[in-house]
């Protein structure tokens, strides 16, 4: 198991006091992919980046079990969590126009990422910036390692962050809405990207959405999760077979030009999904 | 009645505007910095209401026979070069220099407003020209431009307040401008404006009450910098003139004796430092309540 | 994030588009303050006791019985042949004046701004990195300060505690009378003519008396300048860029510095610029406490003098480099931020 979860839970302080927002998450990972969905406030990304401990200071942390390839990542120090970070696992955020630095080169950003976990001096981080860049199918990889972050377009930034967070080479990618911020058309591009240089680098992915069809498509395993809680988990493909009542009323909700359905059903949320 | 405030469902748009204004104090006076800061300018104010009462002495007369006397029962904190009662030219000067303060104020923030936000909401022309006018203002160092403005005038109190004032403005027309422009499109001015109302009207009813929170901050963050400018001119002699108890003037005139009777010149100097810092924190405070953003 | 940057830059720098029109309106505020607003103007320029046929030549050379519009004319004149007049103080020409009193104005404002970044700009960046630490507090402890004391009582007590008390800084002036004219006046700062001709004992003289009003001008503008650096820097670590640089494993120093504080280096210069052109206004307090000959005690003395030509001349220099530093603080970032090409 690449990745254990055991009763997470994490807490944010508020002038009115403590604020769960994920409130006994549990999840393990192996070699496979999962998808995680929810909508916003779900708690999803939260979920995600206690995983590499990227949450902010004033956050409150506390689960049974976090673990990844057997290392806590409860008690795990500052330098532990660093050769973690990016080498063993990276994370891909939703918009490239704020989460790639504005005031430096494309280039010299995957080139950093790769010089901070393998040897090498500047000429070699600068190569393997453009192979990487030719390997998430850049044309012109030259031209465009110069550019700068506002420079780019939205699917040539993810592709960038991509490109930066594959090259130490790491075992897990969680994908944090790598697809929100871009156009429908090239949505699917980047995700068949991703997916390809998953596969050929024989990575585990997280893939965080509130898309399920998207999710769905692109995943061995699914979790559902509401208001910091897991609603469901399933295999992807037996999604269509969900038992409870929130998956059944995403489910519901998409429109179909196969089936239209006049009016759209409106999601009936149920307190006792989120006491 | 903290209860009424505080509801979670107020019962009417009164209930919920005072219910937001309470919160806002809440949150104000959980920053004691900022607390401290507004209970020591209250305190400034009321000691310089009450200063005819609180004063032992009279602020001019003088005693030459008790010059430069040490802080003692007679005299609370001692006497100037020329024996009149520090503690009471102290007060007293802190009527004088809250009253510039206050008359700078008054004068600038209505001004600054009111350009800001005709230039914001006519635009064209009259926005380049109002504009062009403020960017000159701005363009120079406000101490020098008022030194150069009361030279011309005769030094005192009224030309320091007039000169100060002059170079002060200028801020608050850009931020009244700034306001009246995110608002100039709204839905809302469109629909005063479809009634037939006219511009006047526009500006004075519906924009500046928006414009009016940014400047409130600006102008308490201001004042402690008015305060500074103001003792600086009285301290180069072109402010309030000898015998008036002005701090910055006090301090230019005692300075000589830094070196046996520190005191003289360095209780004014931190009477200053204590307002200025008040105003700081209270400005501080405040926009933080109204307009965290601008942090 | 860099919105919020780029939005504070904005009401800070201010247009420098417009220049040339700033100047003129400059050119027209002094020339109002001089020649308008007086009661006379000539008495204003002359004096009190000079002598009728002064008095009557000054008028005509002014041409204050023509037109206010040719008056303006005559003064722009004036000024565009670099003729500001004369001092009755001095009885020099006010441009020689100011060209004698203003490299000691540069010497002190430049030493104090140098200073001011040392320290200034790695503690904002330490306080906003290290946000609630003790550090954090005490820097925010030195800036209120810095803004709320009045730059002559900081003066006073600076002289008072290491001149008086200490007895380790020596007194106010530029230099000991015993040094006074010894070097030869090349550059006219102190320190520099002094080494230039290799004076040791003058020099040491001089940088002794040139470092408490450098350090009481320099606590100044470290005030603006860390609370700035602090600002900016708090903004920029709430970027998610930031968290995308903690994804990839740098460490806390090279996410504060490479990343954080490269974003921030290009509105800091404006923000230096600016700084330095407030040290104008500082200079003219300071000099006054400590007898430094430079430019502001030119204005000062010339204040209490009532020499209007002076004055003018003074403020009217000072105006223009305030203007020149507010456009170079604009055109650096425009210039250094990648953002804009």
């Amino acid at each position: 198991m690449l990745v254990e979860v055991e009763n997470l839970r994490i807490a944010f302080p508020t002038p009115t006091g403590l604020s769960e927002a994920v409130c006994g998450i549990s999840l393990a990972l192996g070699q496979e992919k999962l998808g995680i969905v929810g909508e916003s406030g779900s708690g999803k990304s939260l979920t995600a980046r206690a995983l590499l401990r990227l949450l902010p200071r004033s956050a409150q942390v506390t689960a049974e079990r976090l673990s990844f390839d057997g290392i806590d990542l409860l008690r795990a120090d500052e330098r532990t969590m660093r050769r973690i970070r990016g080498r063993r696992a990276g994370l891909i955020l939703q918009d490239p126009k704020f989460s790639l630095n504005p005031v430096m080169a494309v280039g010299e950003q995957i080139a950093e990422a790769w010089r901070l976990h393998k040897q090498g001096g500047r000429r070699a981080a600068r190569e393997a910036a453009l192979a990487l860049l030719d390997q998430v199918r850049i044309r012109d990889p030259a031209r465009v390692a110069g550019l700068y972050p506002h420079e780019l377009s939205g699917g040539m930034g993810q592709r960038v962050m991509i490109a930066m967070m594959l090259a130490p080479d790491p075992e897990l990618l969680i994908a944090d809405e790598p697809t929100s911020a871009l156009d429908a058309t090239v949505q699917a591009e980047i995700l068949r990207l991703m997916e390809d240089l998953v596969a050929r680098r024989g990575m585990a992915l997280i893939l965080i959405s509130h898309d399920l069809p998207l999710v769905s498509h692109f995943c061995d395993r699914v979790i559902v999760m509401y208001a910091g809680r897991v609603m469901e988990a399933l295999a992807a493909r037996d999604l269509a077979q969900a038992r409870h009542p929130y998956t059944r009323g995403l489910l519901a909700c998409l429109p179909s030009l196969v089936h239209p359905r006049a009016p759209l059903p409106v999601l009936a949320r149920d307190p006792a999904w989120s006491p | 009645m903290r209860a009424w405030l505080l509801t979670d469902a107020p019962n009417s748009r009164r209930q919920a505007a005072w219910g937001r204004r309470y919160r806002s104090w809440l949150l104000f006076r959980a920053n004691h910095l900022a607390f401290a800061g507004l209970v020591v300018v209250l305190v400034l104010i009321l000691v310089s209401l009450a200063a005819p009462v609180l004063a032992t002495h009279n602020p001019y007369a003088q005693d030459l026979a008790d010059r430069l006397a040490a802080p003692s029962p007679r005299h609370w904190l001692g006497t100037d070069e020329l024996g009149r009662d520090l503690y009471s030219r102290l007060l007293y000067g802190g009527r004088i220099t809250l009253g510039m303060v206050v008359a700078i104020v008054l004068m600038v923030a209505p001004v600054g407003l009111i350009i800001g936000c005709v230039a914001g909401y006519l635009g064209g022309l009259a926005d380049r020209v109002l504009m062009r006018v403020t960017d000159i203002f701005l363009a120079f160092p406000r101490l020098i431009l008022a030194l150069a403005f009361v030279a011309a005038l005769r030094p005192g109190i009224s030309s320091a307040v007039f000169a100060i004032a002059l170079t002060s403005w200028p801020p608050y027309a850009r931020l009244a401008r700034a306001d009246t422009l995110t608002v100039r499109n709204a839905d809302f001015i469109a629909a005063v404006r479809l009634t037939g109302a006219r511009a006047g009207r526009v500006i004075l009813r519906h924009v500046m009450p928006l414009a009016v929170s940014s400047v409130i901050v600006r102008v308490t963050l201001d004042m402690a910098g008015i305060i500074l400018t103001a003792a600086g001119l009285g301290f180069l002699g072109m402010g309030a003139q000898p015998p008036t108890p002005e701090w910055g003037t006090m301090i230019a005139a005692t300075r000589g004796y830094i070196l046996q009777q520190w005191w003289v010149p360095t209780i004014p100097g931190l009477a200053i430092f204590v307002a200025a810092l008040a105003f700081n924190l209270l400005g501080d405070g405040l926009r933080d309540v109204l307009d965290p953003k601008q942090r | 994030m860099s919105g919020s940057v780029h939005a504070r830059l904005a009401r800070l720098a201010g247009t420098a588009g417009s220049v040339p029109i700033t100047l003129f309106g400059l050119i027209l505020v002094t020339f109002l303050i001089g020649r308008v607003m007086p009661i006379d103007p000539v008495i204003a320029i002359v004096g009190d006791h000079a002598p009728p046929d002064v008095i009557a030549r000054v008028r005509a050379e002014l041409g204050l019985d023509r037109p206010l519009p040719v008056q303006f004319g005559i003064y722009l004149d004036h000024l565009l042949h670099g003729d500001l007049g004369r001092s009755v103080m001095t009885t020099h020409p006010v441009t020689q004046d100011i060209a004698t009193y203003f490299p000691a104005t540069f010497e002190l404002a430049t030493t104090a701004i140098i200073l001011a970044i040392l320290v200034g700009v790695p503690a904002g960046v330490l306080a906003a990195a290290r946000q609630g630490s003790r550090l954090d507090h005490l820097v925010r402890v030195v800036t209120l300060t810095g803004q709320s004391i009045p730059v002559f009582v900081l003066g006073l007590i600076f002289l008072l505690t290491f001149y008086v008390k200490l007895g380790i800084a020596p007194g106010t002036g530029q230099i000991d009378v015993a040094y006074d004219g010894l070097v030869e006046p090349v550059t006219r700062m102190l320190v520099v003519d002094a080494a230039l001709e290799g004076q040791w004992d003058v020099f040491w003289d001089a940088l002794a008396h040139l470092a408490l009003p450098a350090l009481v001008l320099a606590y100044f503008s470290l005030a603006y300048i860390t609370r700035m650096t602090r600002a900016f820097m708090l903004d920029a670590l709430a970027g998610e860029y930031i968290v995308t640089a903690r994804a990839k494993g740098a460490s806390g120093a090279r996410i504060v510095w490479r990343h954080a504080f490269g974003n921030i280096a290009v509105p800091l210069v404006t923000v230096i610029a600016l700084a330095y052109a407030g040290l104008l206004e500082g200079a003219v307090l300071t000099e006054t406490v400590f007898s430094w000959p430079g430019l502001g005690l030119y204005l000062t003395v010339s204040l209490l003098n009532a020499d209007m030509n002076a004055v003018l001349g003074a403020t009217l220099v000072v105006g223009l480099i305030y203007v020149v530093l507010n456009l170079l603080a604009d055109l650096a970032y425009r210039v250094l931020d990648p953002r804009t090409r």
